[in-house]
């Protein structure tokens, strides 16, 4: 037995014949196809003792399945949905979730598993050939085809009533018409829309995470403050639609640090409010580097040097972010004097 | 029932109920000519095989999770305020869409399993889809008469991918919310129609109210319908074409050689089903996948690090991370190139691997059938093609993962973002010569292996003193498996001249075909098979190599 385990190839092959000399059953075709090889009994095949033992581990197989399902069971009905188990490598886990999913895991498995094995130690595994045929039909049965097709056009007479033909193809060719129209409602045009935001002459700047509108003694410099119109809140119809495109990121410079001179006229003293949204494909951004001014967005990584004008120095985005024009109002808190200038977030066709 | 009671049964002309049954629905189904052709039908064995049945079944554990999960599902964008059993989100304000996910999640018992067998299943779908390309790219398995029936497959890894990307948007969190609205901005930059397109898709301005109602149709219904359809074509074709195999002793072009579907690939394969099944059902209770309660509803003006879509859009991603940002203003409109160029190229990447095979069958000029396999290395300028057009896909997967490379190999993002905008360009064509050279490197060691014999690492001293190692000779099989493939010969520019000595034009799309075929099979890109008399030649001589 021991020596059948290892493959006739991986022996080493007789002196005599090693080196040199060749025995190949044809001499003449030494590379013809010597045909199926002999079927290869598996020791179930022919030992009754080893195929009732993958019978066994079969059934085996089977029952661990039912009881893993039984387990399933158990499971939903005694583990409550919020609790958690630790298990050791991967943490903390809930563990329902646990439970359900390694039962169903194991139930399914093993039948698969049972299946297999049946398949590959006690069904027949004697390979047998069989004929393929050609895809394309023999020439007759073309020639019977062209033939029944050339018949039946020219019964309809289609080629030859040219102006059914062409009204037919007029009629179908509009009727998808009908179908596009449909396709109107599925929103407004566009418009100008995308040009305006909420912010307008008078409106105050919020602060995002306390609701309080902003005073410029609220702003420090090196901090990085997320602001919104007065008056949008969380739980206005269009607050998500309106966020989209006012969301606004305030720092404070030092007005010496301003490079650019519009930047510079547009801000209070060293606070600036750019737009939040990126000019790149619309991405919030919100990683702000102290000591280089520079905004980074999370999402594509486009990189804009705040104290020059918010223009790009790295990434896929192709413009500055839009800056919004920024003062005090009687009452000492910061608020806009107009809208952003050009459209906020990515750029399109009309944008121009 | 005792033998005697059956064959008195038969005798009065009544069959086992199971023949009764067969025998009602073939008068009414015709079941029995189906079943003729295809029962007994043989199916080749190698592992590569299974990697397609891995899609089968994982699309259908997709189709049987997800019909579960749209019982609890709520494709609404209404904002509601949280009540449910998930503490830290509580009395916030979400969609109904997330908080119904939510609810799936933490308040129906199994409900995050079955969603994250439904993710892991669509994640697992997708990259099989893709292997399984790969399987039947670089085995050449897409040749006549199967180029069909490769489009139908490519069809079903683009709608796959759509499949997905529509899928993991629904439950409205802050991921895929990022996600969607990189869409929103892909579509803007469009040129002239864009912001219509844009305006159409979301109802209006984004995020609107609408998307992931519609959305909510397309995933559950629209493309899962056609894909369906898709793969019943796909496995219909199977059967009909029968399956390839690779080359080997008794295996011609003309026959199929293995097991027969019933029972053995019935139980193998019914039984892989549940292989498929169990694997996922246990990678879904031990790995959390798309946790969205941590993320939290979407808000346009949020945003998480280290935002990444699902893995097989990541190549998309890559292309608009590593572009440059173009931007041309003229006469008042914008031509956004930065943007508008990954979006052209994002389908041109997936097209070039898809029309592959009709450009090798016109290259070849081979209208026979093929169904034996190539070994990837006897078809080195395919097999180049193939790694190069790989090289450019996982380029593009680094590039779409930059941030993450560059936090956690402590990289410069700069550094990455531009490695790649250089390696896309070089990378294949250093990967397509190096993989040649290897194809080419394999085939001359064929070669050897046929003529000299198989090396066995034994070590013979010889009277006179010197050392050489014992070669033993192939079989017959082995010789036959190693020389059994074709070999192509360049194609020629016809004669210059025509019957009647007139001097023809030669068409501009013969001359790039010559050129094409000597690329593919002159003597620089395949090693001529040894051929029986080199053979007899070395093994007629004793005692030397």
């Amino acid at each position: 037995m021991s020596s059948q385990d290892i493959p006739e190839e991986n022996l080493p092959s007789e002196q005599g014949t090693a080196h040199g000399a060749v025995s190949v059953a044809d001499e003449k075709h030494p590379f013809a196809d010597p045909g199926l090889p002999p079927h290869e009994h598996r020791i179930q095949d022919i030992d009754e003792r080893a195929a009732r033992r993958s019978e066994r581990a079969v059934a085996l197989l089977f029952t661990l399945s039912m009881l893993a399902t039984v387990g399933f069971i158990v499971s939903y009905v005694a583990i409550p949905h919020d609790k958690d188990i630790f298990v050791f490598p991967i943490g903390h886990l809930s563990a329902l979730n646990f439970a359900l999913g390694l039962t169903l895991g194991v139930a399914l498995f093993c039948i698969g598993a049972g299946a297999v094995h049946w398949a590959r130690t006690l069904m027949s595994d004697v390979e047998v050939a069989d004929d393929r045929h050609a895809i394309a039909a023999p020439e007759d049965v073309r020639a019977k085809v062209h033939a029944d097709f050339k018949q039946g056009a020219k019964e309809s007479a289609l080629g030859r009533r040219k102006l059914i033909r062409n009204t037919m193809f007029g009629a179908l060719a509009l009727v998808p018409l009908s179908g596009v129209m449909l396709l109107r409602d599925l929103g407004p045009l566009p418009g100008d829309k995308l040009r305006h935001t909420m912010w307008a002459k008078g409106k105050r700047l919020v602060n995002m995470n306390t609701n309080l509108p902003l005073r410029p003694s609220d702003v420090a410099v090196g901090s990085l403050t997320f602001a919104k119109p007065d008056g949008l809140e969380e739980t206005d119809e269009d607050f998500q639609t309106q966020i989209a495109k006012a969301a606004l990121m305030i720092v404070r410079l030092q007005p010496d640090n301003i490079k650019d001179k519009r930047e510079l006229d547009w801000s209070h003293e060293g606070i600036v409010a750019f737009s939040k949204i990126c000019t790149h494909v619309g991405c919030p951004i919100s990683l702000y580097e102290q000591q280089t001014h520079h905004v980074l967005c999370p999402c594509h990584q486009s990189t804009f040097d705040l104290s020059d004008g918010a223009r790009v120095i790295f990434g896929p985005a192709g413009h500055a972010l839009p800056q919004l024009h920024i003062g005090v109002d009687d009452e000492g808190y910061l608020q806009a004097l107009g809208d952003f200038e050009e459209p906020v977030g990515p750029a399109f066709w009309e944008r121009g | 029932m005792s033998t005697s009671a059956t064959n008195e049964s038969r005798s009065r002309g009544k069959a086992p109920a199971g023949e009764r049954v067969a025998d009602w629905a073939d008068g009414r189904l015709g079941i029995y000519s189906l079943a003729k052709a295809n029962m007994r039908k043989i199916f080749p064995d190698h592992w590569s095989f299974m990697l397609g049945e891995v899609c089968m079944y994982s699309f259908i554990i997709i189709i049987l999770t997800g019909v579960y999960l749209t019982l609890f599902f709520h494709p609404s964008m209404n904002e509601v305020q949280y009540h449910g059993s998930y503490v830290p989100l509580q009395g916030q304000m979400m969609s109904e869409a997330f908080s119904s996910t939510l609810h799936i999640s933490f308040d129906v018992r199994g409900g995050l399993l079955i969603r994250q067998i439904h993710h892991w299943a669509a994640l697992i779908f997708i990259a099989g889809m893709f292997v399984h390309m790969m399987r039947v790219f670089f085995t050449g398995a897409f040749r006549k008469p199967r180029e069909v029936n490769w489009l139908f497959g490519f069809l079903l890894l683009v709608l796959g991918m759509f499949t997905g990307f529509t899928g993991y948007s629904l439950p409205d969190d802050l991921l895929s919310g990022t996600g969607v609205r990189f869409m929103e901005g892909a579509v803007l930059s469009v040129p002239i129609v864009g912001t219509y397109l844009s305006f159409f898709l979301f109802g209006g301005e984004f995020p609107g109210g609408d998307f992931v109602a519609r959305f909510y149709s397309i995933h559950i219904l629209l493309l899962p319908g056609i894909m369906l359809g898709l793969m019943v074509a796909h496995l219909i074709l199977v059967f009909y074409h029968k399956h390839t195999q690779f080359a080997g002793p008794g295996k011609t072009n003309n026959n199929v050689v293995g097991m027969p579907l019933l029972p053995v690939y019935m139980a193998k394969a019914g039984g892989f089903f549940f292989l498929v099944f169990g694997v996922i059902a246990v990678i879904a209770a031990i790995a959390q996948i798309n946790p969205i309660w941590a993320m939290g509803p979407y808000r346009p003006d949020q945003v998480s690090t280290g935002a990444q879509p699902d893995w097989y859009m990541g190549f998309s991603e890559g292309l608009i991370r590593f572009m440059p940002g173009w931007e041309i203003n003229l006469w008042g409109h914008t031509l956004v190139l930065g943007v508008f160029i990954p979006l052209v190229i994002f389908p041109l990447v997936l097209v070039a691997i898809a029309v592959y095979p009709f450009i090798e069958s016109w290259v070849t000029g081979d209208t026979r059938e093929h169904h034996i396999l190539d070994r990837p290395r006897n078809a080195p300028t395919r097999t180049a093609f193939g790694v190069a057009w790989m090289t450019v896909y996982f380029t593009l997967l680094i590039g779409g993962g930059n941030d993450l490379w560059a936090t956690h190999f402590n990289l410069s993002i700069n550094a990455v973002t531009w490695f790649v905008r250089i390696f896309v360009f070089v990378g294949p064509v250093l990967t397509f010569l190096a993989t040649k050279r290897i194809c080419l490197g394999l085939q001359r060691r064929d070669k050897d292996k046929v003529l000299h014999g198989r090396e066995t690492g034994i070590i013979k001293r010889l009277p006179h003193g010197e050392f050489i190692e014992v070669h033993e000779p192939l079989s017959q099989e082995q010789l036959h498996t190693l020389t059994a493939h074709e070999q192509y010969t360049p194609a020629e520019i016809g004669p210059a001249v025509d019957e009647n000595g007139v001097e023809r034009k030669v068409k501009g799309a013969e001359k790039l075909r010559a050129k094409l075929s000597r690329a593919y099979f002159d003597e620089d890109s395949q090693i001529p098979k040894p051929t029986v008399e080199e053979y007899k030649e070395i093994t007629s001589g004793h005692g030397h190599h």
